[in-house]
This record gives structure tokens, sequence and C-alpha cells, in this order.
């Protein structure tokens, strides 16, 4: 056990069982996933992505690159969850990844032997060829070899949440500059939200040894706590990360509501996506220790100073039994000796300097620690640490240690600032990079600003904490910061030992090597952002947090331009993953979006229908009888009742928009490529409209109510875009016309009645004075009055089936009464509900263009209505379809297809090839749009675009189809096959 | 990102649809040339990094087709007018 008998910010009387790799194991609550194996002497937590190196912990933060595991197992798992935040709850099961057959024994670390072929680059170089070795090595073997975690293969069966929240002042980061900014801008009453990704407050104080106003840096924290928790305006949000910077203000934040237990809560999600819109925001989120390049800085038991200082002092754990520090800078120190006052022996300090201040070298050796100035870790060797290999003085010498902590600096974290494309600028005396221009709102307090020093950090917190508040409106002033240590830490930049042996690594995640920035240079891929696409630097989920810094220096040395010169790539949101789970939210399945029912579903749910999705709307497909087989015997019975009786359909999904003005009939003929304002009142007229560039935008008929009132109808699919296209039309491009208009779509019902006896139904329904004889309400008509004895109705006369029809509109409030009128009227004509299958089959047979034609890549004219186009007025589209291309005579337009042999089925999709022609696109004369088994004809129908179409009626042609393997011989027809003079539609 | 909309103040973007250039002005179809003009008024657009006008549609609020004044680099806002009472 590698528990230190007492310390720690452990509750050691709250015992917490876990299983690492099926192995049991105890921890206690407050401690972290990594802290516990740790605690329980288990080193090796997972494999590095190409090369399967074991690899242990490296930080004590969301920053970490090696410790990723699989947590919790079913539909629950998760992969590449970090170890050192998960915070560890009774029952934890996680597994390492990136492993096979075990941990310990990985046969996938033979990839170590590959390394020559997966270098810098390997993605482009090796994968280039020969093509066959793509199939057969490159994707089954390196893709299935190189990789993290797995995702789960069940659905997640946790919600996520989204929430939206304001402030006056976001605080993110809750350490020493983080709890005075906030206690400084909260005390002036502005509303202040303090964000931390952790689940305790106090950031770098939960480690730190350093007093605070002469007392425990903890006791600091708690006092800031309990003020800030006490006070009203104040929203303590822990274990939630700000990962990103949004557009005026807006903050992206993701709050763990239940990642720390097993199961989330009754009514509880696992995660909350927030949007926080701050007035101003203090970015106050610290800084991470940097590892240093050397042979083998990569084992089990190399770790970061900060991070042993973390283990020791918060979670009371030695992360080895003997330790090392191998450093660059005093901060390291005061980590390394912090962690062995704390309880962990450590055996030796190595730096780099030969000078280091007096008070720590005399700190260090009232522990008994044994210093190597000028000295360099040149190796290490043990699968799980064991020994480092130390270099000093000309000699080497080699020192047991099960812990080697290395620091080369301190970076600040300055991720946040660069969502906005800032450039961080080079910092040569802290040999550090800190924020460029931030992001308006936001200002960078304490060591995320490059002000290390505690006490600096603290009254710097203070100090923007209280501006921002100002900014924001609020009388505010600095809180008296309290002391602290004040000296900053000297640091002698390095970065790379020279000399080294075995794999030296940059970037630990991705197993980027200094070689691999050394081979990236020699190739001439030298500017950050190419070493950083060529070699992977920093693109894994760590973003380069640890590995950035070597990188670019190590670039810069071999350019000899100099790490400002050189420059640094820019973080993107998110700081840390965040899973879709959680950026989809409740969206998910079939809350997607909004299902919107017709006025008639439940009637229909009655009847058995079932439903299809049109858009967002739930319609009636068809309504299956007892004893009907398929699909296809129901619409068969529906369109036979139809054309032989009387059926009924629910249309209210269609667009309704009223338009209304004294300029209402010549905008309408601005916007169709027809005339209406000579539309008689009480008339429909059919129309068409065109997009500008000439293409067909939508059709639907526009009946004319009052000579300046029309009520337009759209198709359902398009009726939310020709609302706009009309709005845009009268508000940017004629102002000047005097027209209002307002969607009624689902104001009200529509229930289209079709077949010969739709008449007789339609009578019982009216009211009197309502006359809907042929001769009051001939075709196309519209009349209004009252139905069912005093609803208000309108009635148009047309039928999208081709058959005698009414349209019946009352307020949508009516449509399921009116829908139980008709049936009830009908059943003597054997009345029959038929849905969009069957509204389809008879739409084909009538030749009537719908989405399948109306496609966007279709003119008027393709669809044959090219006479419907006014020559006698502009209209939006007609000078762009007037383009040569577009009224060529070999462009396809629309025909009728019926297959030579009656038994054949034909299919939509299929290109039409003259017969004996080959199957290739220089022969190809168009295709099949929409077909549909007719009981009219009793063969497959279709409608489809063939060159010269109206000019080939009677020719063959082949419906040819590679894609199903099908050829079938079809007739040009008359795309109306049913009734073609229209004189049903006029009885 | 929000938009100031001269009829509801400053609203959320996902309130508004986005459709582009607010500087180009649909040609007179009567004049000569129409067709390549409209060939421009349709497909050409510049994509200038900096200040542009824009045409929104507040189609989750007031309707109103709002001319706004973004910089596409910062989306910076510098104001929003009514489009029609701006004459392109």
């Amino acid at each position: 056990m590698s528990r230190l008998p007492s310390g720690g910010r452990i509750d050691r009387s709250r015992p917490v069982s876990f299983s690492f790799d099926g192995n049991s194991y105890q921890g206690f609550a407050g401690d972290t996933l990594a802290s516990a194996l740790l605690a329980n002497g288990v080193r090796l937590m997972g494999r590095s992505f190409k090369y399967h190196r074991p690899r242990g912990v490296f930080s004590a933060g969301s920053e970490e690159p090696n410790a990723l595991v699989e947590l919790r197992t079913g539909a629950r798992r998760e992969p590449n969850t970090r170890a050192t935040t998960v915070e560890l709850f009774d029952g934890l099961s996680a597994q390492s990844q990136n492993r096979w057959p075990s941990l310990a024994f990985d046969l996938l670390s033979v990839n170590g032997a590959l390394s020559p072929f997966l270098s810098a680059g390997f993605y482009y170089k090796t994968f280039m060829w020969p093509a066959a070795f793509w199939e057969k090595l490159y994707e089954p073997v390196i893709r299935r070899a190189a990789g993290l975690g797995r995702a789960a293969e069940e659905n997640d069966p946790d919600t996520y949440e989204k929430a939206h929240t304001f402030c006056d002042v976001l605080v993110i980061g809750a350490g020493a500059a983080g709890l005075t900014a906030a206690l400084s801008a909260a005390r002036s009453g502005a509303r202040v939200i303090l964000a931390d990704e952790d689940f305790a407050l106090g950031g770098r104080l939960l480690s730190e040894q350093h007093p605070i106003d002469g007392a425990p840096a903890a006791s600091f924290v708690a006092k800031a706590e309990a003020e800030l928790a006490s006070l009203p305006n104040v929203r303590i949000m822990t274990r939630t990360t700000v990962f990103g910077v949004y557009d005026s203000g807006t903050y992206g934040a993701l709050e763990r509501v239940s990642d720390h237990v097993a199961v989330p809560a009754s009514f509880m999600p696992r995660q909350r996506m927030w949007k926080i819109v701050a007035k101003q925001a203090v970015l106050a989120a610290g800084a991470f220790d940097r590892p240093i390049v050397f042979g083998g800085n990569d084992r089990p038991g190399v770790m970061s100073a900060q991070a042993l200082r973390t283990y020791a002092v918060r979670y009371g754990v030695a992360a080895g039994n003997m330790a090392v520090l191998f450093a660059n800078n005093d901060y390291a120190w005061s980590a390394a000796l912090d962690a062995a006052e704390a309880g962990v022996r450590l055996a030796a300090i190595i730096d780099v300097r030969r000078e280091v201040a007096a008070p720590l070298q005399a700190r260090a050796k009232a522990l008994g620690i044994r210093l190597i100035l000028g000295g360099e870790v040149v190796a290490t060797s043990g699968k799980i640490l064991s020994s480092v290999i130390v270099r000093s003085g000309g000699r080497e010498e080699t020192i047991a240690a099960e812990v080697l902590a290395i620091s080369g600096g301190t970076t600040p974290n300055l991720h946040l600032t660069s969502h906005f494309g800032s450039r961080p600028t080079y910092d040569e005396s802290l040999a550090a990079f800190l924020p460029g221009t931030p992001p308006a709102g936001l200002a960078v307090a304490g060591a995320a600003a490059g002000r290390f020093a505690l006490g600096e950090t603290l009254r710097h917190g203070a100090q923007l904490g209280a501006s921002a508040a100002t900014a924001a409106g609020f009388a505010a002033a600095p809180m008296a910061a309290p002391r602290a240590e004040d000296t900053p830490s000297g640091i002698s930049a390095f970065w790379q030992v020279k000399g080294t042996r075995g794999l030296a690594f940059v970037d630990f995640q991705n197993d980027v090597t200094a070689k691999d920035v050394a081979l990236a240079h020699r190739e001439g891929y030298r500017s950050v952002e190419l070493l950083k696409r060529y070699t992977t630097l920093g693109m894994a989920t760590d973003q380069g947090k640890n590995s950035n810094m070597a990188g670019l220096a190590i670039m810069a040395e071999l350019t000899g331009q100099g790490i400002g010169a050189t420059g640094t790539t820019l973080f993107r949101p998110p700081y840390s993953p965040v899973a879709i789970g959680a950026i989809a939210g409740h969206h998910r399945g079939k809350d997607f979006r909004p299902t919107r029912p017709t006025p008639t579903h439940q009637w229909a749910e009655e009847r058995g229908a079932v439903f299809v999705e049109a858009g967002q709307w739930l319609r009636a497909q068809y309504f299956p009888q007892p004893g009907e087989k398929d699909w296809l015997e129901s619409v068969m019975r529906e369109v036979k009742a139809t054309r032989s009786s009387v059926g009924l359909i629910d249309v209210s999904t269609f667009g309704k928009i009223d338009v209304q003005g004294p300029d209402a009939a010549a905008f309408l003929d601005r916007v169709y490529i027809n005339t209406f304002s000579t539309l008689a009142v009480g008339k429909a007229r059919y129309g068409v409209m065109l997009r500008e560039d000439g293409m067909v935008m939508d059709d639907g008929t526009t009946a004319r109510l009052a000579p300046e009132h029309f009520i337009m109808t759209t198709t359902t699919a398009n009726a939310a875009k020709v609302f706009q296209h009309l709005e845009f039309c009268l508000q940017v491009l004629w102002p000047e016309l005097d027209v209002q208009l307002a969607s009624v779509s689902e104001q009200w019902a529509q229930i289209s009645i079709s077949g010969p006896k739709s008449r007789d139904v339609l009578a019982k329904v009216v009211d009197a004075p309502l006359d809907v004889s042929n001769e009051a309400l001939p075709y196309m008509g519209v009349a209004q009055g009252t139905v069912m004895g005093g609803t208000k109705a309108r009635i148009f006369r047309l039928s999208f089936a081709g058959e005698l029809g009414y349209e019946i509109a009352v307020p949508a409030r009516h449509g399921e009464a009116l829908t139980r009128a008709l049936m009830a009227a009908g059943a003597p004509f054997g009345i029959t509900p038929y849905g969009t299958e069957a509204l389809g089959v008879m739409r084909i047979e009538k030749g009537h263009v719908s989405g399948n034609e109306l496609n966007g890549q279709t003119t008027a004219r393709d669809l044959g209505l090219g006479r419907m186009a006014s020559t006698k007025k502009d209209f939006v589209g007609r000078v762009m379809a007037g383009r040569a291309g577009l009224i060529e005579p070999d462009r396809p337009i629309l025909a009728g297809f019926r297959p030579v042999d009656p038994s054949k089925r034909l299919r939509a999709g299929a290109h039409f090839i003259a017969i004996g022609a080959e199957g290739t696109l220089e022969n190809d004369e168009g295709y099949m749009s929409s077909t549909a088994f007719s009981p009219a004809l009793g063969t497959w129908i279709g409608l489809g675009f063939i060159k010269h179409g109206p000019e080939r009626w009677g020719q063959r042609v082949r419906a040819y189809d590679p894609v199903r393997g099908e050829d079938v011989e079809v007739e040009v027809c008359d795309p109306a096959f049913v009734d073609p003079k229209g004189e049903r539609l006029r009885v | 990102m929000r938009i100031p909309c001269p009829y509801c103040g400053l609203r959320d973007a996902h309130e508004f649809a986005y459709l582009g250039d607010a500087t180009v002005k649909r040609p007179d179809p009567a004049a000569p040339g129409a067709e390549d003009a409209f060939h421009d008024y349709v497909y050409l657009r510049d994509n200038p990094a900096g200040a542009h006008k824009e045409l929104w549609y507040h189609g989750s609020g007031c309707r109103s087709w709002v001319v706004v004044a973004r910089d596409t680099r910062t989306h910076a806002i510098a104001g929003a007018e009514l489009a029609r009472e701006v004459t392109p």
C-alpha cells in the first residue's frame, strides 16, 4: 500500500470499493480513480495510442494524457475517461483499454517494433500504396491496433439536459485567483457564477503547503467558500467545465451532475449542458506543469512534479516508494519538497541548473535529500519505473526510483483565450506563452496570466474580479488580498535532454517523439500548423496541453528561429472532451424535433391508420383492414373505393398563407409564373412559383376570397420556406407593395373528399343556404358558409386525386368533428378513408407532379408546365428560367411510362436508354421520378423526365436500373393515365 | 451571437435564419442585358473578411427581414435595420 499514514483531503472514515480490470480495491471518499489506484500500488494504467507502450498516470487533472480508461460497463460504458478526474464511487468498475490480451502483457506492443512505419506523416506515407495493402493490412491491423477505448454498444440509458443562465461576472476556475475574483465581484452585489471542473473549490490551494495570512491554505479556501455560499447573488458550480467561449459573452459549460455516482438518481440527468451569458468573465484557470523530453520519459512512474505533490498532499498517497525530481525551476522544487514533507521518500533532486536559490537548497538538505545540480536524466529503466540514469559532471550513475517527478516549467492554461483566434505571445523570462488579446469581456487572472507566485495570484484575482464587476455596472473594489509567498519561481528554459537513450516522447497521448519533430523539420513541415498536422502533435483529446511547448521549442531550436517567432497553434473549443449525448441533450430519437399530429390524428388512430412522417407531421399513410395481407392491398382498396364512390383524406398539413391588401393580386402576379390578378372572386387557380434561379420552388392552389384577400396553399414540405420567401419578396424586393401575410396552416383543418359521390356526401353536411350544386359551385370554385349547423367553413372544389372533389376547411378545432360528420354522411356510399399512399397512386395516375418532381432541379418547362408562364409580366425566376441551357430542346421533359410487359414492375431512379444502346452516361435520356401500381390500368405506371418527352408518346425505351439490376422496356405516354381531359373533375 | 432586432430588441441568433449579402439589388428585368445582371445577382457574392451587411430573417420572432452590419471576423454587430427601410 502506498497510502500515507496521515494527511490528505480524503475521508478515511468512508472506504469505497471499486475494481480495475476485474481486481477489487479500496479507496476513500474524496479520491479520484487515479489516486486510489496509486494508493493500491497500481501504477500501470493504460497503453499508448500507437505503440501500446505501458503508461502510468502523468498528471492529477483534466490535462491527463496517459491514464485513460473505460469507465462503467454495458450500456453505460464510457471510453477514454481520465482516471485523474473520475471521482471514486462505491462499485466503480473501470477497465484498461487499447491492450490485448491484458494490460500487463499486450501483444499489440509489437507496434513499437513497427515504429519506423508509424513515424511522423505515416498517415500520408504508409497508407499510400500499394492499394492492396490498404484493405489487407493497414485498415484491419494498424487501425485496430492504433486506437483508444470502445464506445458502448447499447443505447445510453441516461438523460442529458440543457440549461441557460445569466450573470454579471462569470469566474472560471476556483483556485487562488478565482476565489479572490469571485469574492471581490460578489461583495459588490453583482450576480456571480463561480465554476470549477473539480468537485472541490481551491485549485492549487488543495495541494500546496504555502500558508495564507499565516494559516494553512485550506482554511482560506474554507472561509472563502463559506462566504460565497452565504451570498444570494453567487452561484457555485463545481464539477462544471467551462469548455468554450462564444460570441457576445456566451460561454459553454458542462456540469457533470451524476458522473460521481454509479447511476443517476431518479429524474436526474447524467450531465447538464449550460449556456452561460455573462456580462464579464474572469478566466482563472491556473497553469500546467510541463514535461521534459528525454529517453523513456513515458515510463509508468514518470509524472509531473505538481502531480506528485497533489497525490501526496491532497490525496495522502505516495505515488511510489522512492522518488526523484528532475527539473529546471523552483516551483518544481517546492512541489517535491511539499510531497517529501507529506511523507513521500524523495531520494534526490536533479536540476539542469547549477545555481538554485539557497532557501530551497537548505530546505532540501534539511530533509536529507541529495542534490545533483547541473545534472540530467538520460534514460529510465523498468517496465514500470525502477531506476533512472543520471548524467552529471560527465559521469552517469543509476539511482533506484519508483517515481520520477519531472517539470520543465509552468505553462499558463490559456486555452479559452484563443477561442476567438487570438495568438498567445511568448515571454522569455517566464519561458511561457501568455494570453494574447482575449475575447472581449474576458480578463485573465493569476497563473493563467503568468502570475505564478501565490501572493501575486491572490491580488491579481481580487483586482480583476473587482474590475469585472465595475465593468458590469457595480461599485466594486478589490478585496484586501491575503498575504502569501511572493517570490517568483526561478526557471532556466530547458526542453530536451541531448544524447539520451530510448524513445523520447513529446506528446504522450499521440505517441509523438522528438525524432518525429526532427523528421517533420527535415521534410519541410516547419510551421507549427504543419508540424501539428504532420506529426499529430497536440491533436489528441488533451489538445497538447502537456506537449505543445516542448514540441515547438524543439522545432524552434532546429530552425534557429526562437520560440516567439515559431509561435504556437491555437486551441479551439472544447477545452476538454464533451460527450455527444450532452450536446444532443433531450433531442434524441423521437424527441429530435417536434412531432405535429394533424387535427384528425386521434380519429385516424381509432381507424387503425399506419402513420408516416412528412416533415414534422405525422400523416395517415394507409388504413389497413382485417384480412389485408400487405400495404399494397390496403392502398388498392382505398384507390378503387375513391374512384368508384368516395374517399376522404386529411390535407391539413398543406401550408396555408393568408394574403391580404390592396396590392395582393399584383404581388401574387410577381411570385407566381401565372396570373392571379385576373382570378375572379370565388375562384381558385393552380399556381407555380420559381426560385430566382428559375427552378420551381413550390406549387399549389390559391383562391380569391375577396378582391383584396387570397388564401394560398403550399406543399406540406415547403410551407415554412415559401412563407419566408414571400416575406423576403415583400420586405426586401418590393417594400412599396401594400400586402400583409399570415401563416394560417395551423388555424385551419382541411379535409378532402374525392370521388363521384363526394357531392352527395358534402351536401349532407353543409348548412343552408350554401349550395354545392355543379352550377353554384363549379370546378375550381370556392364557397364560404357554414357546415354541421354553424361551423364556419370554406369549400374549395378541387382534387389532387383527379375526381369530382372538394376540400373543406374549418377552424382546426372542428377538423375532427367535420371528419366524423363526413364519415357518417358518407356511410351509405361506403366512404373510405385513405392515406398518403393512395393519394400518391392517384396523383401519379393523374400525372400531377409532387415532391419527386419538384426536386429543386426542375423548371416549369421540365414539368410540362411551361405554357402556364405568363409572357405579359415579370415574375421571380422568369429571367433565369429563360437561360439557354434551361430551354434547350434536349432537356428532359415530363412524360408517363408504362411497361411493355404488363407484369413488370417499374422503379423510380431508373434511367432511360434507347433500346439496343449501351447503358452509359452518354446514352442517358432521362430518369423515372415516381412509380406506382395503378388499379385503374392494372399495371405499374411511372412519371419521369425524358428528352423530347411530349413528342415521343408511343415510342419505346428501356428503364435501365443497374443499381437494382433491372432493365424494363417501357412505352412513353401521356402522363395523365386517368381521365386525361379532366372530365371527371367537372361533372 | 445576439442580433438587435429593430422590433424585438436584442435576440439570440437562433431565432433568425441567415440569407447573406444585403448589398445586392434585384436587377431591372426589363433592362437590356438583364440575363447577365440576374446571373450576377443570383450567383455572385463577395465574401469579405470584415465589415459586411447581411440579411437575416427573424422567423422565430417578428418575421422581419433585417439588414445586419456584422464583422465576419469577430461577429461584432454594429447595428441592424429593417430591410424594408433600407435601399441596397
